[in-house]
């Protein structure tokens, strides 16, 4: 390493994190100011995080766009992951290379098309638009995130540790259960998690595919900002962001505490 | 008595016409896409044996391996066990455990459950399971280690858990696939024997794949030597070595010199052989070769005695110079270049510690061997 901390490293660093967390920085800060200006400091206050409590409909918001997550990611997850299977595990059928095509084309697909595509669809076919065509909407395009998490996992999986269960008498199924879905599990929660957190901040495709009595956080957000940015919405912000990165942290801590105790444990074993 | 090698069998059933076959291969092809694996091969393997499949990679060895598992199914030909036809029956039904070469120990479960995995499959008793989980740990010295995760172990010790899992189940024949493959060389040659007294301890067939020929023929009872999907022979380890019935054998397994040459007169007692280069040698056994047929005449480094003078008794006796000499502590290997130019390689043991005929870099130098000490190969 001969990095040196010359001026120009210094200042490149300093310009590039203040463009990335300048924004989120100001606001939280606005988020905690007694003025409802939100552009004008008025002195130090928690009185939006008490009123946003209030706020009946950033609540209701809230809730659906729990509900959707955790629908939509877990319906996306074990779809995800059986389509992971299907192209790790099955290389040679009629049309996988269609099939692979499609699974992964929502990744590169413009939200907007697939929004308005699948708003085209439920008009069609007379589904009222609401709770049921958001979560579905949200399957559609998440799900493929999670295959290509899964797969990636899946390629390096050792098979013989299949066939060793097999040949020990679990079928093929129990096998699955039992062997793969517990060695792969990580990367299953990792493809959750991601599906979760993207089915949280989507806008477009929900304002696309949503109805009345299902507007999710981000949708609300935006429409109150039209009207004029609160105080109380960077509140909301502030929660989302410290809510996101508890959880972020909790996550790579466990995963450093674990790949420590793995290189102990391994250090432990060489000795004898 | 003579026999060959130095070990006396008593264990052989391959010579006994009336002996049951336990496991047939009989005229097995296996073809993957345009590539085949196994060619239209048969074999014999019979209860309690120590089989070793010995070839280079990419020889099928494996693939004959997996076709008794289960993993893959033969194109061709039928694979009995015990009287059995094993087509169409999976994996997981039939009555062959296998240790893989990565040993493939489930990583989530511990050393216990590992071993416990296929006991539950076959839905035994909680408390028999117990008891046998604990005799398996018992049998591979891991009684300490039994709440330990895989990656908590060394390789010997995963090594061992594998075995244990493997023949926790009492299987009739137990697969190994290159079982010692992953160990370092002192620990490979420990774990030779330990193999060995377990077969013997269990009373189990082991079929084992390597493409360590030192390791097979410490452990096997039997070798097949394989070579293109093909059995090139088959045969007890100082049958393989001492009498190869081809080229491929002979090169493939340990040291050889080989002689080109023509049977010059043949006869039930001797042969008279005329090298290419138009050395003569007589040998006992000429095996088929019939009077003008070209041969190859094959003999090992350690039947070769190396001298500075003509040894008067000898029948078969070439001069030459002395080429290169190694000394490897045990032995001493030579290398002579024969006045024809052919070279020969000669290893003498060094049974004791000072030599009466010290020979060095360009010196004169005779090789002589007794006519029985080489074999006559027409393949």
């Amino acid at each position: 390493m001969n990095a040196t901390w010359s001026r120009f490293n210094i200042t490149s660093i300093v310009l590039g994190f203040a463009f990335l967390y300048l924004p989120i920085v100001l606001l939280i800060v606005f988020s905690f100011n007694e003025s409802k200006l939100v552009t004008v400091w008025g002195g130090f206050s928690t009185k939006w995080y008490v009123s946003l409590f209030h706020n009946q409909g950033l609540m209701d918001a809230t809730w659906v766009t729990a509900r959707v997550g955790v629908i939509s990611a877990t319906v996306a997850t074990v779809l995800g992951t059986l389509g992971a299977i299907t192209l790790t595990r099955y290389t040679r059928f009629r049309g996988r290379l269609l099939f692979s095509g499609m699974v992964f084309a929502p990744l590169v697909m413009p939200e907007v098309i697939t929004g308005l595509s699948l708003l085209l669809l439920f008009v069609a076919i007379g589904l009222d638009r609401g709770f049921f065509t958001v979560t579905l909407a949200h399957i559609t395009f998440t799900m493929c995130f999670v295959a290509v998490v899964v797969q990636s996992r899946l390629v390096t999986f050792d098979r013989s540790l299949e066939e060793a269960a097999m040949d020990l008498g679990a079928p093929p199924v129990k096998t699955f259960f039992q062997i793969t879905l517990p060695v792969i599990l990580p990367a299953i929660i990792s493809g959750w998690m991601l599906a979760f957190t993207l089915s949280l901040d989507d806008l477009v495709i929900a304002s696309f595919t949503s109805g009345p009595g299902a507007t999710t956080l981000p949708m609300k957000i935006y429409s109150q900002v039209r009207l004029g940015v609160t105080p109380e919405i960077n509140a909301a912000c502030t929660i989302l962001i410290a809510v996101v990165a508890v959880g972020v942290i909790i996550a790579s801590i466990a995963n450093k505490r674990r790949e420590i105790q793995r290189q102990l444990d391994e250090r432990a074993a060489q000795r004898g | 008595m003579k026999s060959l090698g130095s070990i006396r069998r008593d264990f052989a059933p391959w010579n006994d016409p009336n002996a049951k076959p336990y496991i047939q291969f009989d005229k097995v092809t296996k073809k993957f896409g345009e590539f085949t694996a196994v060619n239209n091969l048969s074999l014999t393997i019979f209860e309690r044996e120590f089989f070793a499949l010995l070839g280079a990679s990419g020889c099928g060895k494996s693939t004959l391996l997996r076709m008794l598992a289960g993993f893959e199914e033969p194109s061709a030909g039928r694979i009995l066990l015990d009287g059995q036809d094993l087509r169409g029956i999976p994996p997981y039904k039939r009555p062959v455990n296998m240790m893989f070469q990565s040993y493939a120990l489930f990583p989530h479960m511990t050393v216990e459950k590992n071993i416990a995995f296929g006991l539950k499959q076959e839905g035994m008793p909680g408390a028999d399971i117990a008891r046998r989980v604990a005799e398996m740990l018992k049998l591979v010295k891991l009684e300490q280690f039994a709440k330990r995760k895989p990656h908590q172990l060394s390789g010997g010790q995963r090594q061992r858990v594998a075995l244990a899992r493997s023949v926790a189940k009492r299987p009739k024949v137990l697969l190994l696939d290159e079982p010692l493959g992953a160990l370092d060389k002192k620990l490979r040659e420990e774990t030779q024997f330990e193999l060995m007294d377990l077969q013997q301890e269990l009373g189990l067939t082991f079929v084992v794949v390597t493409h360590d020929q030192e390791e097979a023929m410490t452990m096997a009872d039997r070798i097949a030597i394989m070579d293109k999907g093909e059995v090139m022979q088959v045969a007890t380890p100082a049958e393989v070595y001492e009498a190869p019935t081809s080229r491929f054998v002979a090169h493939f397994v340990g040291n050889v010199n080989l002689f080109e040459g023509k049977v010059a007169e043949r006869s039930a007692s001797t042969t008279r052989i005329t090298g290419m280069t138009g050395a003569q040698i007589v040998v006992d056994n000429g095996g088929d070769a019939a009077n003008g047929a070209e041969i190859v005449f094959a003999i090992r480094p350690e039947k070769i005695k190396v001298s500075s003078k003509k040894p008067a008794d000898a029948v078969n006796a070439l001069e030459g110079e002395v080429y290169d000499v190694a000394y490897l502590g045990d032995m001493t290997v030579y290398h002579i270049r024969l006045d024809d130019g052919q070279m020969v390689r000669a290893s003498a043991l060094n049974a004791s510690r000072v030599t009466e005929d010290p020979l060095t870099w360009n010196d004169r130098a005779w090789v002589s061997f007794r006519p029985d000490a080489g074999v006559v190969l027409t393949r």
